[in-house]
């Protein structure tokens, strides 16, 4: 440290061993992150006596299409991505549409009935949706929609999160804005779709990309809901093959890496908008 | 809900012209709020008071019968139920405080101004999170495996022994411990880096200026401003672990010997296995006091203003 520095500061030895300590701590915990990620594709491209030989394989295989095809002909894997993208985008659609009519008519109007509902929005944050399981599951056996997409997406497109999220983001809406649309002679709804909502794009990037992923996951509603093969979400196709006595691991590994796959990209092109939703008003940033 | 018609008013603006919104104008209000406000209606509201009345009801042949707090009292005496909450006690007391104080520390670390690339550590440290549940329960399965998995072929090469991780209660529980903590951490380490972030320069700056070391500004400084965001933290990893449901399913159903069942996952063998759907309902509302119990404690105890 004799020579001159371009830094600004000369970093003290002591406090510099530091900083390698640092590194090094985070490092390791990179690596815990990471591993079952690369043991995912890794063991995605094995056939499943390979996976649990000793030692393991580190490098790719040339199994990949094997798998592809045994995990087609075991639970039609095209036919079952094709469900949870469908029921993941139609979901995420009408669920943010509603979620954003909702903090919108909170946020800027007065009307019989507010309170009442921002305390229903309140009660559906607190309340664990597991004490619904029951009287859902019989609502809809009742109606003969067990085993239907429907039955799926509707009872939880409501979304007490966003309705909050985006309600925040329309009290700040200049109220002037409102007035001289109106003025103009454009309806209220005409209004809100072309001057409001390009308005909060921010907060309804983070609550479209929040309600996917969340839809992408789920898992306990589609697996009470859904009976046939053919109508299955990825985690409800990948649970079954778990229960079976000779457990395919390596299609396994394959379903699970491309059920991840979407939502990685999903968080990697869309980083800041996931820590926005992420906070979602607790932490004013 | 909206049976009645009711004339919305727009929230005055500050210069509203007199007069100007005199017009009755057609209830538009209800055109926003009233498809969510439907769908809680029926989706939330309706069930919520079913499940209520259900819990005190018990089905015998296609009848149901009102049965007061039995289904209550069936539970004290249920040994898988107080198996389920005692599997909740250890992951609260252990995996909970465990995961925040890690993710406290790689929120520091994450937060120093020197080191470089930081948006590709958060992200690497974060992406745990958004792996597809099921898979990542999956994806354990495979590295927990007894014979050939990757965790025991490692253990192995150091010379410890093979280790039973899915199949003996014990280990059964330390595996469901590990993987939420692999998934959970990173997440809530993002969260207290934003609010680190939140935390001007100048705190730092300031205390440094007063001699404080570099451990002191953080104890005495700037985690006691962090509080509410910790706060958050532990408040929705105890409501997420009161309701776990997927990674213990996938990872082991449960089992062994009830040793990583939980409340949700006897709720659902309970009701939609045994079809006893009274008791179902009775368990779940047992969780939602519990929620609510839990989640108050911890604000009295965190929440409380530090004295002078």
């Amino acid at each position: 440290m004799t020579a001159l520095q371009q830094a600004p500061v000369r970093v003290h030895p002591a406090r510099r061993a530091g900083r390698y300590a640092v590194r090094l701590f985070l490092t390791a915990g990179a690596v815990v992150s990471l591993v079952p990620f690369l043991w995912m594709a890794i063991a995605a491209t094995h056939s499943t006596s390979d996976l649990f030989r000793s030692p393991p394989p580190f490098l790719p295989g040339g199994r990949l299409l094997d798998n592809l095809a045994r995990l087609q002909d075991t639970i039609g894997f095209g036919r079952v991505l094709l469900n949870s993208v469908g029921i993941a985008v139609v979901h995420t659609v009408l669920s943010s549409l509603i979620s954003a009519m909702c903090g919108y008519g909170l946020a800027k109007y007065r009307f019989r009935g507010r309170g009442l509902l921002l305390g229903a929005v309140l009660a559906t944050m607190m309340i664990p949706f597991q004490v619904l399981l029951v009287p859902l599951f019989q609502m809809m056996a009742s109606v003969g929609w067990i085993d239907s997409y429907q039955a799926v997406v509707l009872p939880f497109l409501a979304n007490s999160f966003g309705i909050l999220l985006m309600r925040q983001g329309f009290v700040d809406f200049p109220d002037e804005l409102l007035e001289s649309a109106r003025i103009d002679g454009s309806g209220e709804l005409r209004t809100f779709y072309q001057v409001v909502l390009p308005c909060v794009r921010p907060q309804l990037g983070a609550l479209v990309i929040f309600t996917f992923m969340a839809q992408w996951n789920s898992f306990i509603w589609p697996l009470l809901m859904l009976n046939s093969e053919d109508k299955y979400t990825v985690p409800v196709a990948l649970n079954t093959l778990t229960g079976l006595s000779h457990v395919d691991y390596s299609g396994l590994m394959l379903g699970s890496l491309l059920a991840t796959l979407p939502l990685m990209a999903l968080f990697l092109l869309f980083q800041r908008q996931f820590v926005a939703g992420l906070l979602g008003g607790a932490v004013k940033g | 809900m909206a049976a009645h018609t009711t004339y919305d008013r727009p929230v005055a603006p500050a210069r509203a012209p007199a007069g100007a919104r005199r017009r009755r104008r057609r209830p538009t209000a209800w055109i926003f709020a009233g498809p969510a406000a439907a769908l809680f209606a029926l989706f939330f509201a309706y069930p919520l008071g079913a499940s209520l009345l259900q819990s005190f009801t018990t089905e015998d042949a296609g009848a149901t019968h009102w049965v007061g707090l039995d289904q209550y009292r069936r539970m004290i005496h249920d040994p898988a139920f107080l198996e389920s909450l005692f599997n909740t006690g250890i992951i609260l007391a252990v995996q909970v405080p465990v995961m925040i104080g890690l993710a406290l520390v790689l929120a520091v670390l994450l937060n120093q101004s020197w080191l470089r690339f930081r948006g590709t550590w958060r992200a690497v440290y974060f992406l745990p999170a958004v792996t597809t549940l099921v898979a990542y329960a999956v994806v354990f399965q495979v590295l927990l495996k007894t014979d050939g998995g990757l965790v025991n072929q490692i253990l192995g090469a150091i010379g410890i022994g093979q280790v039973d991780w899915l199949n003996s209660p014990t280990w059964a529980r330390v595996s469901l411990i590990a993987s939420l903590t692999w998934r959970w951490t990173g997440y809530n380490a993002v969260i207290l880096l934003a609010g680190l972030q939140s935390i001007g320069k100048e705190q730092y700056e300031a205390a440094a200026i007063d001699g404080a070391t570099t451990l002191s500004t953080y104890t005495r400084v700037i985690l006691p401003q962090l509080r509410p965001v910790v706060l958050f933290c532990v408040i929705t990893s105890t409501i997420g672990t009161l309701q776990l449901f997927d990674e213990n399913y996938v990872l082991t159903r449960g089992g062994p010997d009830d040793a990583t069942l939980t409340p949700v996952v006897y709720l659902y063998k309970v009701g939609f296995q045994q079809l006893d759907f009274g008791y179902a309902a009775a368990i779940a509302w047992v969780v939602v006091a519990l929620i609510a119990a839990i989640s108050a404690l911890q604000y009295v105890a965190f929440g409380r203003e530090r004295r002078r």
